[in-house]
């Protein structure tokens, strides 16, 4: 599948790759370049292959407040949150972003991997709600960096600034009707623009208009070193369904103060094992599925690791056991050697 | 370059220098691992066989094995690609070079392919 920017991205001389059955930039000027440029800059990225539905009806609210872990209720109109959604279990089906258009409109933005079975679930557990899937009718662009704010200001007619974090309006964007949310998976500040995908030209105005601001396309491949310096979770990597939200750091997300599919699972659930971030402190990159050792015991695994362009370190989020503190040393088998690193955050970045 | 250099399958140069043969990455190569952020050489003296793996390279994507395309024994490692990977990106032929081999057998040096060859191999 190809979203509505694949020859905009041809044109840049992207490196294409698959990711769960879309054709994808993976990078253009290359991965370093890209990454530093949104931490310095602002980046513009195709989205357009998360998935997106509404829900609406009298019914939408009590449906997604059931869906989620987060708590809704606090949530005003034009405003939205990062939430799981688990199963009876307590394991994740995915993480979310929920915006509350208003109480009988909810917007739901999903990961790519997860868009049909989120639609199945979805519709299983809210069958009063009107759910339609809007993914393939909107397309998706996220403007990040600390020059966001100043460069999507001049392409729109909205004020940005009274525009805080998790919150949306309806505005338009060279003369397109969209949403703008300042929301974004790379720890800048930033927005992502929702608008009619048959509008592939926005790409270009975007980056025309921005040029003065140094803009540059960013793939799939700086989006991912980019969260993982911020701290936050893959779905499929970090998180998954045999993952809760207390194991990984989204206890945060989980408010049992209120109604939830999972939550009798997860109030009873003891945690034997925790995400943490670490660095390896000499040699080489840990990825995916790499050995924890804690004392020569196979303890834990790496569900994430890669290089840091902003601090150049080697770096990555693992399962430790829950009693495991901040600086402990560790070692990750990579290859038939081990490596020794040590515990640290999973926030490795905090913008200023 | 004034001298020949040779190309083997898995993408490695070699070129013949004062008796010791010279080994790194292809351009093709580098472009395809993209940015380069660790190399792990061999240590001086470590004997290999024709394709055995010798040095592992990581990009920001991926991890490579690096193979050694003519057997003999590592006499001299570049150290300065410990400190700079990147050189592999931007000097792939130059300031990229990964190790010096005193090779046990130069008929396979022969035997890699020429710059032609190996351009019409990786489809240029």
């Amino acid at each position: 599948m190809k979203t509505s920017f694949y020859e905009m991205h041809k044109s840049l001389n992207a490196k294409i790759v698959d990711f769960h059955g879309w054709e994808m930039p993976l990078q253009y000027s290359g991965i370093i370049d890209e990454h530093v440029n949104v931490r310095k800059n602002v980046g513009l990225f195709d989205v357009s292959h998360m998935g997106r539905f509404t829900i609406k009806g009298p019914n939408a609210y009590e449906s997604v407040q059931k869906l989620v872990t987060n708590d809704i209720s606090k949530l005003g109109d034009s405003h939205g949150l990062y939430s799981p959604m688990c199963y009876e279990t307590g394991g994740i089906v995915d993480d979310i972003i929920v915006f509350r258009i208003n109480r009988e409109y909810f917007l739901l933005v999903v990961n790519a991997s997860n868009r049909e079975k989120d639609l199945g679930w979805i519709v299983l557990h809210s069958q009063l709600a009107n759910i339609e899937n809007i993914s393939d009718k909107i397309a998706l662009l996220a403007l990040q960096g600390p020059f966001a704010r100043e460069a999507l200001q001049r392409m729109v007619e909205s004020n940005l600034d009274l525009l805080k974090p998790f919150d949306i309006i309806t505005s338009n964007i060279f003369g397109t009707e969209c949403l703008i949310s300042r929301t974004g998976y790379t720890g800048e500040d930033g927005f992502e623009i929702f608008f009619d995908s048959s509008k592939a030209e926005i790409w270009d105005k975007i980056m025309q208009s921005a040029s003065r601001f140094n803009i540059k396309a960013v793939g799939l491949g700086a989006r991912d070193t980019l969260r993982l310096e911020a701290g936050l979770m893959l779905y499929g990597s970090d998180i998954d369904e045999n993952t809760t939200p207390l194991e990984a750091p989204l206890k945060w997300t989980v408010k049992f103060e209120k109604e939830f599919i999972g939550k009798k699972a997860i109030m009873n659930q003891k945690v034997t094992r925790k995400l943490v971030g670490f660095e390896i402190l000499e040699g080489r990159i840990a990825r995916h599925g790499n050995k924890v050792l804690i004392n020569e015991l196979v303890s834990g695994v790496v569900t994430s690791g890669s290089f840091s362009p902003t601090f150049k370190k080697s770096i990555g989020f693992c399962f430790v056991p829950p009693q495991m503190l901040q600086d402990q040393l560790i070692e990750i088998e990579i290859g038939d050697k081990l490596y020794k690193a040590k515990i640290c955050s999973t926030r490795f970045y905090k913008r200023a | 370059m004034a001298e020949e250099i040779r190309f083997s399958k898995e993408h490695e140069w070699a070129v013949i220098r004062e008796g010791l043969a010279v080994i790194g990455i292809s351009d093709f190569a580098q472009k395809q691992l993209g940015d380069i952020v660790s190399i792990e050489l061999p240590k001086i003296g470590n004997k290999f066989k024709q394709m055995q793996t010798m040095a592992i390279v990581d990009s920001i994507k991926a991890s490579s094995d690096i193979f050694c395309p003519i057997s003999g024994e590592i006499v001299e490692i570049n150290e300065g690609l410990l400190e700079h990977p990147e050189w592999v990106n931007q000097s792939p032929y130059e300031l990229g070079w990964m190790v010096k081999i005193k090779p046990s057998n130069i008929k396979e040096f022969d035997n890699m392919m020429t710059k032609e060859q190996y351009e019409s191999f990786i489809g240029k």
